[in-house]
């Protein structure tokens, strides 16, 4: 079998060794439940209190401060319908973006049905979104504004800080789904002005299953699952304390080494970068030139379709993701492209690359000489090229 | 998530696997290109769904003697306009216009669910180059007036 290349980092990660390493105890001689009261359950209790330290200090929150859930749809869920339900009497408004996340964007269609009005601010043609329009969009209703710091497909670094001036003194929660920047770039809640803050494990090398959410001393929430009443009220459920541990040691290790993971990250992709456009005509880099997270790449392939490539690239070991309709699992192609104005037919060629740890100038220059003739094959028989 | 009658079609539950015949025909597509003066052509599909078809006929006596493709579409729509255009290579027009999705579907071993629409696409290909070629050659037995109609 040849060398496999991931270059699907946004979507997922692989485990880090020392962070399986830590988790295994949790699993067989240190299973205690932390509500009991003997030695085993102390031990247990003891893991996940380091464990939230450890991801407190990773955006510069308080330990007491974070809740841990399931994973970044649990915790957009809860920060959302949590905010919702508890604000109902002040307010119906929700102001959210057109480029969110499924778990922010369903999550908001779901508080549509259920009395809530929720207004979708736009991005210009480079991803980006207005301040101002978030500031235009607000209503005397308006109790939530929920913005995504990097976003997934294009990796673009929205302007938290200024959106959240906008909202100070008017009394309005402001949450963020940090899913993809976290542990990748510099988060901290206080710089940033976010009352409520979403991330997850299985994006930062940690388990799958595991994420937290930030909230904000004094910001109120109503709690999406009732029960034996753990994580200060927020979440019942028996702690998952070797995810919770991994999630701590992934955040410690996200923490001591981005510096230099993002470095690193950010050369590759711009190789990546360079060469593509350097090799292959009729490319539109999507975001070019703005801020974006270090090693996300997104790109349309004009005269193509994404999974027609994904799966040439598949075969020669390179793993990577698109934006096409047939990849989504929808009929329509990327929302975050269509939200931009890039013309369907060409955000049905789109291909995203994100850059992660174990990658190598190797495998970029392996994808380089992959990438063209596949991109030739597939255009030679595309009838939208004339 | 109800699929009805399809799924006696898919070869497997999982969202985005692909049969070995499927594979073969992406990989390797049959009949690929424009064809030069081509007696029929049927161009379906839209830039909005993702999939674009185009397919030339060369027919001599009601045969189709030669039949290329030219697609715009992921690995399904690919390989399906692949095996569609196999199906109907030497086959009567007759024989042709009852290629349904379905023989497609089976002689492909079977599609995604949601790829389904993809064998369809190539039936309606086949069928819109057909009527195509028929409309032509009524139009030129008839006279150009008719044509312009």
């Amino acid at each position: 079998m040849p060398r496999r290349i991931y270059l699907d980092h946004n979507a997922t990660t692989p485990t880090h060794p020392a962070v399986l390493e830590s988790m295994l105890p949790y699993f067989t001689e240190r299973f205690g439940n932390p509500s009991s009261v003997y030695k085993r359950a102390k031990e247990s209790r003891r893991a996940v209190k380091e464990a939230r330290e450890k991801v407190a200090k990773l955006i510069g929150a308080d330990p007491v401060e974070m809740i841990f859930t399931s994973g970044g749809t649990e915790s957009d869920n809860t920060a959302l319908k949590g905010v919702a339900f508890a604000l109902s009497d002040r307010g119906n408004h929700i102001v959210t973006s057109q480029i969110e996340h499924h778990a922010v964007l369903h999550c908001c269609r779901w508080l549509e049905k259920h009395g809530f009005d929720v207004t979708y601010v736009g991005v210009d043609h480079k991803g980006r979104i207005d301040p101002s329009e978030i500031a235009a969009a607000l209503t005397d209703r308006t109790i939530l504004v929920s913005i995504m710091h990097a976003n997934n497909e294009t990796g673009v670094i929205q302007p938290l800080s200024q959106i959240a001036s906008v909202l100070r003194e008017k009394n309005i929660f402001f949450h963020t789904d940090a899913v993809q920047s976290v542990g990748k770039i510099p988060v901290n809640v206080g710089e940033l002005g976010v009352d409520l803050l979403s991330l997850s494990g299985h994006k930062i090398y940690g388990p799958k299953g595991v994420g937290a959410l930030y909230k904000r001393k004094g910001t109120k929430i109503t709690s999406l699952l009732q029960g034996g009443g753990h994580e200060r009220n927020m979440r019942s459920g028996t702690e998952n304390v070797p995810g919770i541990v991994g999630l701590g040691m992934a955040s410690e290790i996200a923490l001591r080494e981005m510096k230099e993971n993002a470095a690193k990250e950010r050369e590759l992709r711009d190789r990546l970068e360079r060469g593509v456009l350097d090799r292959i005509p009729d490319i539109v880099v999507n975001s070019q030139g703005t801020e974006r997270l270090p090693g996300t790449l997104n790109f349309c392939v004009k005269y193509v379709e994404g999974e027609s490539i994904l799966l040439h690239l598949d075969a020669r070991g390179i793993e990577a993701s698109s934006g096409s309709a047939c990849t989504s699992g929808s009929l329509e192609p990327s929302h975050v492209l269509g939200a931009m104005g890039v013309p369907v037919e060409m955000a049905h060629g789109s291909l995203r690359f994100s850059i992660g740890r174990s990658n190598t100038r190797e495998d970029i220059d392996f994808l380089l000489e992959v990438l063209p003739p596949v991109v030739e094959k597939l255009r030679a028989m595309s009838p939208m090229r004339t | 998530m109800n699929h009805g009658g399809r799924r006696e079609f898919i070869a497997t539950e999982k969202p985005m696997e692909y049969s070995e015949k499927v594979m073969d025909h992406f990989m390797n597509p049959r009949n690929v290109g424009r064809m030069e003066n081509p007696d029929g052509v049927g161009k379906v599909g839209n830039p909005q769904c993702g999939d674009i078809m185009e397919i030339y006929i060369r027919v001599k006596d009601d045969v189709i003697t030669d039949v290329k493709f030219l697609t715009f579409g992921c690995g399904a729509a690919i390989a399906s306009s692949s095996m569609a255009t196999e199906l109907i290579r030497g086959k009567t027009l007759e024989e042709a216009l009852k290629l349904t999705n379905k023989a497609v579907l089976e002689a492909l071993e079977g599609l995604p669910p949601q790829k389904v629409h993809c064998s369809l696409l190539a039936e309606e290909g086949i069928q819109a180059a057909i009527q195509d070629y028929r409309g032509k050659s009524l139009g030129s037995s008839l006279g150009s007036d008719y044509r312009k109609r």
